[in-house]
């Protein structure tokens, strides 16, 4: 039964981080950064649902409240630093972006203190199989959202202007500049909406796991590790990748025990490195 | 060597063999800054002359921290024991016992992270640009969390290294000790830096940053040279390690050993400061870096790490040359470069 335990655990943990790498994978694809500071923006979104349980409110509603926030907290990130190393060598965003994170780190540590939190969204637990298994209902819960917000995106994504421009300046930025389209304003729209995934993710997280400043970095990494699984602008791919890491993860806790949960995420980003740099050089290739 | 070189470095010398004496009350500071000076010089090497800029050397430092306290204990007492709670008052070095154990064990600190340099090397170094600095990201936050795991080294508790002994009384040598110590390692350090400055090694390793690709069609075994280049800076960072384990008295996995979160950051940073690619860059930016975080930390308790990141972004954002790549745009003759006027009035008409 540990199993089924570890296996729903670990898909529906795995849909969460999918939709954190679609945001990755969104700002990659589009302004070519590598964004260090994404897992602390989650944690930031996290908190405004936070903040909001603390207040009376259900947190649930951080799931409408903390994107919105968010949105205007990225938009603001890029007008200040971003817009600055977009053109730049990958290298330079970053160690910008990962000084954007200590920031954040310390703000939310200041603001928000330095305890691990946990808002209670008291949506009770699911029994499956005799009681064997338990499921809270709040997983649910959050894979449900965050299928509805990757479905919502996509569509957007297809059919709105906004949408076409930023797919348009995907392609070749030149190009769409040439054509009319506004590509400072695509750009900070792109690293908006890669915030407001972050805060969706970020409000989830908050029911069904728990919260801390310094938690950032590990969600950075799970969804680097899923784009580069996935690659860019493959989303089935990265749904699939995104839950096979929650497998591993939970199988990882289950073997190796929970101190070394992080240890083995970190580890098995080296191994899929490692991994694919064997498969290319077979063919003198490198990844790019 | 010219004359004014040999003014230069033997008032170097003197200054620093007489820093502890001038400064006796910022001999830990003046140590720290001989370990910040070794890791930005050596990180450098490869961050700067060879492209390929880490985040993982904490992971060379933080093993050589480990290994030498393990060494230095495990030399003469259970390991086990000691890092169970209170084991280092139950065992205790003699003075004789302290200095064998930390000799052999900055030996040992300095040979295994080359070691593993070398092994992982050759996989690692084969992932190019961001693939790189993100792998060996993960590389340093895995080994912390995985030592923070391991029972025999204090696990989460940490490990308390050997305190200095105590029969030598005067109040003034442990400083002193951990003092020379470093500057050794920072006169060796640099006089291996210098000489790879002169030498064909560092023309290969620019090569590599220039065009790996162009260096390997020209014949050069760009995989194995980088793979020496990791080496030289695992060798020191090592060392470095083990010395501030020793001065600082107590291994955390996390937060003094594999800490990526400063010494990591700090190194990249300084070298960035100071100028990527050149001897003396480094050196300057991990110089006044050191005196910018001493002299201005105290002053913004707790905002530290605030400053700390808003430096990293304005240095990155506005200063990715550094000092000396600034200087180098102004006084360009001053570098050996020779400018032709023609072809710079050209260019600021075409402006």
């Amino acid at each position: 039964m540990l199993m089924v335990q570890a296996s729903l655990d670990g898909i529906l943990l795995g849909i969460l981080f999918a939709l954190i790498a679609y945001g990755m994978a969104l700002q990659w694809g589009v302004m070519n950064i590598i964004n260090i500071a994404q897992g602390d923006l989650v944690i930031l979104g996290g908190y405004i649902a936070y903040t909001m349980y603390l207040a009376g409110i259900h947190p649930a509603w951080g799931v409408i409240v903390s994107p919105i926030i968010m949105f205007f907290v990225g938009w603001a990130l890029y007008k200040l630093v971003i817009n600055k190393v977009v053109d730049r060598d990958l290298f330079i965003s970053i160690l910008a972006t990962f000084g954007i994170a200590i920031v954040f780190q310390q703000l939310m540590n200041f603001i928000f203190g330095a305890d691990v939190v946990v808002a209670q969204s008291e949506y009770g637990t699911t029994m499956l199989f005799d009681n064997s298994v338990t499921l809270p209902n709040s997983k649910i819960f959050s894979a449900f959202i965050s299928v509805l917000y990757a479905i919502a995106l996509v569509v957007y994504m297809k059919k709105s202007r906004l949408g076409r421009a930023i797919r348009a300046t995907a392609q070749n930025a030149r190009a769409a500049k040439i054509l009319g389209v506004d590509t400072e304003k695509v750009y900070a729209a792109t690293f908006g909406i890669n915030a407001a995934l972050c805060g969706i993710a970020g409000a989830l997280i908050s029911i069904t796991l728990t919260l801390h400043p310094y938690v950032g970095l590990p969600y950075t990494v799970r969804s680097f590790m899923i784009v580069i699984v996935a690659g860019l602008g493959n989303l089935p791919a990265v749904a699939i990748s995104g839950m096979g890491l929650g497998l591993f993860e939970e199988f990882a806790d289950y073997i190796l025990g929970t101190e070394f949960r992080i240890g083995a995420v970190f580890m098995l980003l080296v191994f899929i490195l490692v991994y694919r740099r064997f498969k290319l050089s077979k063919k003198r290739e490198y990844l790019k | 060597m010219k004359q004014k070189d040999l003014i230069l470095y033997s008032g170097l010398i003197i200054l620093g063999l007489a820093a502890p004496f001038l400064f006796s009350a910022f001999k830990v500071q003046l140590t720290y800054l001989c370990v910040l000076i070794v890791l930005a010089m050596t990180w450098n090497l490869q961050g700067g002359e060879m492209g390929y800029n880490s985040f993982g050397n904490i992971l060379f430092y933080g093993l050589g921290m480990y290994l030498t306290a393990s060494v230095q204990v495990g030399m003469f007492f259970p390991l086990a024991e000691w890092t169970e709670s209170g084991g280092e008052k139950t065992f205790v070095h003699t003075t004789a016992q302290y200095f064998q154990g930390i000799g052999v064990g900055l030996l040992v600190a300095a040979i295994i992270p080359t070691i593993v340099a070398g092994a992982i090397g050759y996989a690692i170094l084969g992932l190019r640009g961001h693939y790189f600095a993100i792998c060996t990201l993960g590389l340093g936050i895995a080994a912390g969390e995985i030592a923070g795991g391991i029972e025999i080294i204090g696990a989460g508790q940490g490990f308390t290294t050997p305190p200095f002994p105590a029969e030598i009384v005067d109040p003034e040598a442990r400083g002193q000790f951990f003092y020379f110590l470093s500057f050794l390692v920072l006169v060796v350090a640099f006089v291996f830096v210098k000489y790879i400055y002169g030498s064909r090694f560092r023309l290969i390793l620019n090569a590599i940053r220039d065009n790996e690709d162009k260096a390997e069609a020209m014949g050069i075994q760009t995989m194995k040279y980088k793979i020496v280049g990791w080496m030289c800076s695992a060798f020191f960072c090592g060392l470095a390690g083990g010395i501030m384990g020793g001065l600082i008295g107590y291994i955390d996995s996390t937060d003094v050993a594999f800490d990526g979160r400063e010494m990591g950051v700090f190194m990249v940073l300084m070298a960035i400061l100071g100028g990527k690619g050149t001897l003396w860059g480094p050196i300057i930016g991990a110089t006044l870096f050191h005196f910018f975080k001493e002299g201005l930390w105290t002053f913004i308790l707790g905002w530290q790490y605030v400053a700390l990141g808003v430096l990293i972004v304005v240095i990155v954002v506005y200063f990715p040359e550094g000092l000396m790549g600034w200087l180098r745009e102004k006084y360009p003759e001053r570098f050996g470069e020779v400018i032709d006027e023609k072809d710079r009035k050209a260019q600021v008409e075409l402006k």
